[in-house]
């Protein structure tokens, strides 16, 4: 059986390509960089793809709102192959910026009749962009790549990362959907979200779009305090999500 | 039609923009200013009509959740009505030829809609409560603007249209040197901001005069690029006649006879051990990684235009020396970013601030917010840097931008070939940064806003990110010959310099532009940024473009290396001017200077009366602790993205507390266990005091820092910034070479080479007070050292951070009473005193013997002892860990010198004394008899213990222990500056 096969598609601006990508192949997996021109000319690059990731980065500069013209552009050019990507199986996940262009794309957190995003990630609520490690919690449920995972600690860094929703009662149907499985631990928000929230996903748990990074900790040496503390040979709580993936869809 | 877009978030309590600009008001008491809101305004003019806009702003401009929009013609009373009670409407805008990175993207984006062929620029609007238009217009020019870039409209939008400028009509222009006096070409120099002497431009005479006619307006422009001290060191490589305490020296050259002669000799007694690879000669310096790579390094300063305009200032400062790494060989990876700033305090008096002078809270803010708006786009970790402050800096901060990349071995190697198009890829020209090289090299004064505003660049990091992409998947398929960025001097310097030996012929016409209008000199000499030029040989040509178009950037085939030596500059096929590259690069006249140190007396110590409380040694801590100096910066670090590319190992914040790094340390290649370990030093509070231990000590502690986080002492690569005031003045080239013999010695005593540098000189400003006198602040002669260490194994990296309760705390290293400079005296509890004085051989025994020490893993935690001396270091330590210290200062060894000091003072100056080469280890009890023996042949002693309480106990030599919590000194460290996170 030949490994599962990772897409880590780019843009101009994309700038985690190459960790996530590591990240996939330390988890058992193949990925590929792709870039977004190349798979809008030949969409058929994503067919023997089992997992579709969109990394984090300031895609094609994040000037007008982070994400929206990366979504954009998969909108008008990419939108057939990524909803048959979905519904033939595969995986799909954003991290940070893609977080952000899986919202603004209708995959994630949409209103089902119109496509319409009913949700957003918008400026922190300090006005500035943060890099700081924070403690999570995980409510798993159908979440393929939350799998497993309780509390545990992951790097954000992000300018726009506030989780909003266009209205309480959106919100609360999300919650009761257990489309929000992942939170920042009681008293540690660090951007001002909504319900603590993280990371949200589709009804079926197969399409997670998170804030934290969890390709900056799958080793323990990235954690801020591992001396002395963690065995500098073990893995990060964040290697978990991507062997999680490559499992489910070996 | 001209359409205008206004976004605006729904829900108030969000709009951030706005409570900066009431936060900012009541700072700078402008009155009126008790509540705000702000919109985002898009200027859209092409052929679209009123629902084609209304459909871009609701699909690409406005966020259907968060935000409302209003689309009209511009000028349109829907467009000037704001939130109730909000009348007054005040726009910013870029000025015509700024850069404007929101617009540009919006521009593209709105083509993907379908609507090719549209301009748009992008604008903020204010909405204040009602006031005075001039009221209103004064505090935009204050607050909301920089009039360096921006327009400021109050009121509605007078504009009709976006036009751009009209075509260039070719014409040459000669400008007659013939039969001008001294005088007169020293005006000519001044009113054409050439910045060139008048013995240089006699020489330049002469050349045109042997050819039998004046030179042309593009000649002249070329010469005075490269012959700019930014571009040629010209100072720091004359011929000087020194005199200095150890009596006359004559140099013909002092940078080769100095800092490149120290490298020189290391290299020679490493012999095959050789580990530089190029050094001094690219646009960085290249060492030994690992078998597969190489590992290169620059720091660039971008002074002047940071002064003026902030936050364009240090982006496009960033922005240049990320294409110097991007530039140097067949191009490197940039994978590790460092900034340092030198400023006046924040509490400088507005009284103080001379006119034309940003106030350095806002100044910092800007710097800060430029650096991380470029590197995060560029997703380059920020993971080391500093910020230095001193009253100096007022008129001239200092904006030092470093990074580090990594390349395949043998890519170092790069040569032009005869044949090889000249190929500029990335942003388009246009007039940004004319006459920034020869900008820099000329004193600031306080009219200089107005009058060098074209010098002043606007970055655009998306468009840099592209180029990078493109360069490095070009590189990996070896499609170009050689490489360099377009910095200071534009196409001229970088096809200059490329084409230096062989000549070259280049169609100005061919370079694409950002609007018509731009003369063939300024599309020679701009300095847009994001630009890079490539030699390609004609049949790898056709792949390269692929390569740019697959990444979406522009790279267009200018012109030709021909091997003529000649530099042919043609407009549609018409000659602009022509040069020999020989005079070109070798005819400029050296001038002999003369310099002169005379060292200053010391100063006897002289003690406050406070330095004898009973509890002085705990509530200077705590003092100290807060000065902006010693700080925290985690205002700013977290504002950086520290962690992308995800290699991080010793983050510049550590431990449970995160407490300060010494070095940072990354992995250089993913996966592996080598990795780089990156430290700067500065000791700017003694350049006026002492400049050769200025610069000796600023080695020492960029080394201090690699060698504390676990880099190997006997592989470090060294960088020199050199950074000074009025070098045309003997006593201050005398500081100079007194650091330049500083350098050289350090380097040749720790056989750590210097890799590559950089100077930036006549950091002066001069205006005229309100009294009608002239007045001017100098910089203190400022060396930035750098160092790049290298850790063969990050698992065994060590950081600051207490670990356990129940360790020992050692120190490495004496001390003595060096209280000159020292945090110490910016606390006024001490004045003069010794200048912390370097003994390298000491330094170096103390650096192996931590590393043997660190090699047999019996070092749990080491910092260096810096700014703030040992105490410092030690709080920094229980800050870190979050545990507590007994620290016992009659066990430090100390030298009190000359000065027979006794208690208490003799306490403060082992505490907070400023001796360079001294670390805190802390050690397993378990461990104490393994210590001890590595440690032979260098002062040490045990002076502590980790203990679990979170409380600091400082014993003193006699009296009562004092005792301050970790919590207090967390807060007095957090205390100052920024305003949180």
């Amino acid at each position: 059986m030949l490994a599962p096969r990772a897409l880590v598609l780019r843009a101009p601006g994309t700038n985690c390509d190459h960790e996530t990508a590591h990240a996939f192949e330390r988890a058992g997996g193949i990925a590929r960089r792709v870039h977004v021109r190349a798979l809008a000319e030949r969409p058929a690059i994503a067919d023997d793809c089992q997992i579709l990731c969109i990394p984090g980065g300031f895609s094609y500069g994040d000037d007008i709102a982070s994400g929206r013209i990366f979504a954009l552009e998969l909108k008008t050019r990419l939108s057939d192959a990524l909803f048959r990507f979905r519904d033939r199986g595969g995986l799909l996940l954003g991290i940070c910026n893609g977080f952000q262009v899986l919202l603004q794309t209708g995959l994630l957190l949409a209103d089902p009749a119109s496509g319409a995003p009913l949700a957003t990630l918008a400026h922190n609520r300090s006005g500035r962009f943060i890099d700081r490690w924070v403690r999570l919690r995980a409510l798993p449920g159908p979440c393929v790549f939350l799998k497993g995972l309780g509390d545990f600690e992951l790097p954000i860094a992000h300018g726009e990362g506030r989780f909003v929703t266009c209205s309480a009662a959106a919100l609360a149907a999300f919650e009761a959907a257990g489309q929000l499985p992942l939170r920042y631990a009681a008293g540690t928000n660090p951007n001002g979200a909504a319900a603590d929230v993280a990371g949200a996903s589709d009804p079926s748990g197969r399409i997670l779009g998170l804030m934290p990074h969890p390709e900056r900790f799958i080793d323990a040496t990235q954690h801020p305090a591992w001396q002395g503390r963690l065995d500098p040979h073990a893995a990060g709580s964040g290697l978990a999500l991507f062997v999680n993936a490559v499992k489910a869809v070996s | 039609m001209l359409w205008e877009v206004d976004v605006t978030l729904t829900d108030p309590a969000a709009d951030h923009a706005a409570r900066d600009v009431v936060n900012g008001a009541a700072e700078l008491e402008l009155p009126g200013c008790g509540s705000a809101r702000t919109s985002a305004g898009w200027l859209i003019e092409g052929d679209v009509c009123r629902t084609d806009v209304e459909r871009i702003a609701a699909t690409l401009l406005a966020d259907p959740v968060t935000e409302s929009f209003v689309v009209d013609e511009v000028g349109a009373a829907p467009l000037c009505s704001g939130p109730a009670g909000l009348t007054t409407v005040v726009h910013v805008l870029p000025r015509p030829g700024v850069t404007d990175p929101a617009g540009l993207t919006a521009q593209q984006a709105i083509a993907l809609l379908g609507h090719p062929g549209t301009t748009v620029r992008s604008l903020r609007k204010y909405w204040l409560p009602a006031m005075a238009a001039d009221a209103a217009a004064r505090l935009a020019r204050k607050l909301l603007a920089n009039e360096a870039i921006h327009d400021v409209v109050v009121g509605p939008l007078p504009l009709r249209s976006l036009a751009g400028g009209r075509s260039w009509e070719f014409c040459r222009e000669t400008v007659p040197l013939e039969g001008l006096d001294d005088a007169a070409l020293a005006r000519l120099s001044r009113e054409r901001c050439l910045a060139l002497s008048a013995v240089e431009l006699r020489a330049v005479r002469d050349h045109f005069r042997s050819l039998g006619r004046d030179p042309l307006e593009i000649e002249l422009e070329t010469i005075a690029q490269t012959w700019s001290e930014h571009c040629c060191h010209k100072t720091l490589s004359s011929p000087v006649d020194h005199v200095g305490p150890a009596g006359p020296v004559r140099y013909d050259n002092l940078l080769k006879e100095t800092v490149f002669a120290a490298t020189r000799k290391i290299r020679e007694s490493l012999g095959a051990r050789d580990w530089c690879v190029s050094v001094f000669r690219d646009n960085s310096g290249v060492v030994r990684f690992d078998g597969d790579n190489d590992i290169c390094i620059k720091v660039e300063t971008h002074n002047h235009p940071s002064a003026i305009e902030p936050y364009g200032g240090a982006a496009t400062g960033l922005g240049g020396v990320i294409r110097d790494v991007l530039g140097t060989g067949l191009g490197a990876k940039p994978i590790a970013n460092l900034d340092v700033f030198c400023v006046a305090p924040p509490d400088t008096p507005a009284a103080d601030v001379p006119p034309g002078v940003i106030p350095p809270r806002r100044l910092l803010q800007g710097v800060v917010a430029g650096v991380r708006d470029y590197g995060n786009r560029m997703g380059i970790p920020t993971i080391a840097g500093a910020v230095a402050h001193d009253s100096g800096y007022l008129g001239n901060p200092l904006v030092f931008c470093g990074t580090v990349g990594i390349m395949p071995r043998g890519n170092a190697e790069a040569a032009v070939q005869p044949g090889d198009l000249v190929v500029v890829a990335g942003g388009r020209t246009g007039r940004d940064g004319i006459h920034g090289a020869t900008f820099s090299s000329i004193e600031l004064s306080s009219e200089s806003e107005s009058q060098s505003g074209g010098a002043v660049q606007i970055g655009h990091a998306i468009h840099e990110k592209m180029l990078t992409d493109f360069v490095l998947e070009a590189s990996r398929q070896r499609l170009f010959n050689a490489i360099t960025d377009c910095g200071a001097g534009g196409l001229s310097s970088a096809v200059g310099e490329m084409g230096a030996t062989l000549g070259a012929e280049v169609d100005l016409d061919r370079v694409p532009l950002k609007y018509a209008g731009l003369s063939a000199t300024e599309a020679w000499i701009s300095e847009a940024q994001e630009r890079m030029v490539l030699a390609v040989a004609p049949a790898d040509w056709e792949k390269l473009a692929q390569v740019a178009a697959d990444e979406g950037v522009e790279a267009v085939a200018i012109g030709t290396f021909t091997g003529t030596g000649r530099l042919l500059l043609r407009w549609q096929g018409q000659v602009a001017g022509e040069l020999d590259c020989h005079f070109l690069h070798e005819g400029r006249p050296k001038q002999r200077l003369q310099s002169r140190h005379v060292p200053q007396p010391a100063a006897a110590a002289r003690w406050s009366k406070a330095a004898g409380d009973a509890h002085a040694l705990a509530d200077t801590l705590l003092h100290v602790l807060g000065l902006p100096d010693v700080a925290s910066k985690e205002w700013i670090i977290r504002q950086y993205d520290h962690e992308v590319q995800g290699a991080s190992v010793l983050k510049p914040l550590l431990g449970p507390g995160a407490g300060p790094a010494d070095g940072t340390v990354i992995r250089g290649v993913l996966g592996r266990g080598r990795g780089i370990a990156l430290g700067v030093g500065l000791r700017h509070r003694l350049g006026r005091l002492d400049p050769y231990q200025m610069a000796a000590g600023g080695i020492v502690e960029a080394i201090a820092n690699v060698v504390a986080a676990g880099a190997d002492p006997d592989q470090i690569a060294l960088l020199d910034n050199f950074c000074w005031g009025d070098t045309r003045r003997e006593e201050s080239l005398g500081t100079l070479v007194e650091a330049c013999r500083a350098c050289h010695d350090m380097a040749l005593a720790f056989n750590a080479p210097f890799v590559s540098g950089k100077d930036s000189l006549n950091n002066v400003f001069a205006w005229t007070d309100a009294s009608g006198v002239a007045r001017e602040i100098s910089i203190p002669p400022t060396l930035l050292a750098t160092a790049l260490g290298q850790v063969a194994d990050v698992t065994q990296a060590v950081s600051p951070d207490l670990k356990q309760a129940g360790n020992r705390l050692a120190v490495i290293g004496t001390s003595w009473p060096d209280t000159a400079g020292s945090q110490l005296e910016v606390a006024a509890v001490v004045a003069g005193g010794r200048v912390p004085s370097v003994d390298a051989a000491a330094c170096r025994a103390a650096w192996r013997a931590l590393a043997s020490a660190r090699s047999a893993g019996v070092v749990q935690g080491c910092h260096d002892v810096s700014d703030g001396g040992l105490l410092t270091a030690v709080a920094e330590m229980t800050i870190a860990g979050g545990l507590g210290a007994r620290l016992e200062l009659a066990k430090v060894p100390f030298s009190a010198g000359d000065d027979a000091a006794e208690t208490p003072v003799r306490d403060l100056a082992v505490a907070f004394g400023e001796t360079p080469g001294r670390f805190v280890c802390e050690v397993r009890d378990a461990d104490a008899d393994r210590f001890a023996p590595l440690m032979e042949g260098v002062p040490w002693a045990w002076i502590g213990a980790v203990v679990p309480e979170t409380v600091l106990t400082i014993v003193p030599t006699s009296g009562v222990p004092q005792t301050v919590g970790v919590d207090r000194l967390a807060a007095a460290w957090r205390g100052v500056a920024g305003g949180g996170v």
